[in-house]
């Protein structure tokens, strides 16, 4: 009799060598060489420190390529981008400062982005913060709110009656419509763009709650109901358990459209953030300075993007195939 | 005496797209305490509606469902409804799932060692951290009953809970559910369009009409248990029944 072997095959031991690593220490060093070697018409700064990363970078990789024991299966399956970004920042370093061919001062080369985390770290990170505030206060009012009217609107006929007419019409309003007004029926600037990311955010969340309560199983309220449970318990073991892979895509449509207000509502009318360092960055020609921006606010959003799925897929762990994000 | 269930000239209709849908039509019978009765009829004949009038999940439109003599208004615990899906919270372990009557009533704290009862007299102790999805089929079916049994109902209403399990598991769960009823002593009601099912495991069958279900014949089948699948009495009875169902020209 045969039988089916469908284990996967244990990880090979690691070679004494990884091909990977080794060649994506040459090409980081060719990059560090070109920085520092090759003549640029102008005199960027940084460019030496520059250089100096990539060589440490090189270094780096090329002791975990030699001694292949220390390159764990994490590391080697970031083999191939190792190589591809040393190639990606050192033809970005050749077309920029070493030949000119894109236009200045659009297109800013490496060492203008290290030098805007390096000098301006302080107002960069003060930007992220500040936006990171008004961001967790919006989103965490707005999917609250809209959490449990989802509920109520899943659970109770009555206040389904008078609330379903009312989302419907407001819901698909994009919230930034609601900026002109928003910003002068408010206090602050500051509140008023919590009004705006809460509104955002809380549209998605209640839909989604309220449709994942509507697709619970009848059968599991009969089933409860047989066994002597209470309304609450139907409420809080039976229907939010239920509905809770509806609420997080909920929560994760209404985390993308809170991103987007956030920047707008701080491009227009708040004087802090990562939107308001956008515009005054633009103000002042300042291109790397943008770029810099722009590079955090796609760490910021891919961090809470990430963090949001950490807790769906610690909650959620019953459930079968889930996405690895 | 009290009957365990008394179901008196019960008729019931349910609107389908604004037209009544007559399910059952003037049904009645008794069951007495202890007694393993099987329903039996074509498919989508109403039995099923049947089961979940006696658990007090609907009110019927006409008649009146007792249970212990006192009528039938709202569920209860001491009345359970077995389904054909398990219907097992995947949400929730093995052991929640089966704890779940008791916590519901708030009486788990006390009761904690019941849930283990149970979990060992349908043989899942080993699987009490497993997740629904995990389970087989009769796996699964098998945490359903625990789930009702650890309520110590006093009836217990099957809805076709082997109609989807593969036959051999099927038949196996059969001898574990007639052996499961004569331990606990609880009383029985089976709804099953298998004619096998019933009369293997019942002790009296009740034949029910096309929809809207009557009641067509009442079949004491008082052979005593463990029985063989092959005793020619069932294969007896099995024709009677076949032909009370007019199926019996191609027996």
């Amino acid at each position: 009799m045969t039988t089916l072997d469908l284990t996967i095959p244990a990880a090979p031991r690691h070679a004494a060598i990884w091909p990977a690593g080794l060649a994506g220490a040459v090409f980081w060093a060719a990059a560090a060489a070109i920085t520092w070697v090759w003549p640029a018409p102008d005199d960027w700064p940084y460019t030496v420190e520059l250089a100096i990363v990539m060589a440490l970078l090189a270094v780096a990789l090329g002791v975990a390529g030699l001694g292949g024991r220390l390159a764990g299966p994490r590391l080697r399956r970031l083999g191939p981008w190792a190589i591809a970004l040393a190639l990606i920042f050192g033809s970005w370093e050749l077309v920029t400062a070493k030949l000119g061919l894109l236009p200045r001062p659009f297109f800013a080369p490496p060492q203008a982005l290290l030098e805007v985390y390096l000098d301006d770290w302080r107002r960069l990170g003060e930007s992220a913060l500040h936006s990171l505030a008004l961001l967790g206060s919006g989103y965490l009012i707005g999917s609250a709110l809209g959490f449990a009217t989802g509920v109520a609107i899943g659970w109770s006929q009555a206040i389904g009656y008078w609330v379903h007419p009312v989302l419907r019409l407001i819901g698909p309003l994009p919230a930034t419509a609601w900026l002109p007004i928003a910003f002068f029926a408010f206090p602050t600037s500051g509140s008023a763009s919590v009004f705006l990311i809460a509104l955002a955010t809380g549209f998605p969340a209640t839909i989604l709650t309220w449709s994942g309560i509507a697709s619970v199983n009848r059968a599991y309220y009969d089933i409860a109901r047989t066994l002597g449970a209470s309304p609450s318990f139907l409420v809080f073991k039976v229907a939010i358990p239920g509905a809770m892979p509806h609420v997080f895509v909920g929560l994760f449509m209404g985390l993308g459209a809170s991103f987007s207000v956030l920047i707008i509502a701080e491009m227009l009318g708040v004087k802090a953030g990562l939107g308001w360092y956008l515009t005054w960055a633009q103000g002042w020609a300042a291109y790397a300075n943008m770029y810099g921006a722009l590079l955090v606010m796609a760490a910021i959003c891919s961090g809470l993007i990430t963090l949001l799925f950490r807790v769906r897929d610690h909650l959620l762990a019953w459930q079968k195939g889930l996405v690895k994000w | 005496m009290v009957t365990a269930l008394q179901v008196d000239q019960v008729s019931h209709r349910f609107e389908l797209s604004g037209k009544p849908l007559p399910v059952l039509d003037d049904v009645g019978f008794q069951v007495a305490p202890g007694e393993f009765v099987a329903l039996l009829g074509p498919s989508g004949c109403g039995k099923s509606t049947l089961l979940r009038l006696a658990a007090g999940l609907e009110a019927p439109s006409a008649g009146a469902v007792l249970a212990d003599g006192r009528p039938v208004d709202r569920p209860d615990p001491s009345r359970i409804l077995v389904f054909q899906d398990p219907t097992l919270y995947p949400w929730r372990t093995v052991y929640d799932n089966v704890a779940l009557g008791l916590e519901a009533r708030g009486t788990l704290k006390r009761e904690r060692h019941r849930v283990d009862d149970a979990l060992r007299l349908v043989g899942l102790d080993g699987f009490a951290a497993a997740l629904p999805h995990q389970l087989s089929g009769g796996m699964a079916q098998r945490a359903a009953l625990a789930r009702a049994l650890v309520n110590e109902p006093s009836l217990l209403l099957l809805d076709e809970p082997l109609g989807k399990l593969d036959s051999l598991t099927r038949l196996t769960m059969q001898s574990e559910l007639v052996a499961l009823w004569q331990r606990s002593g609880f009383t029985a009601l089976l709804v099953t369009h298998d004619i096998e099912e019933a009369l293997f495991m019942a002790s009296r069958v009740i034949v029910f009409s096309d929809r809207p279900a009557r009641v067509k014949a009442e079949i004491v089948n008082d052979l005593p248990y463990p029985r063989h699948r092959g005793d020619p009495l069932l294969a007896e009875r099995r024709r009677e029944v076949l032909s009370i169902m007019g199926l019996d020209a191609t027996w």
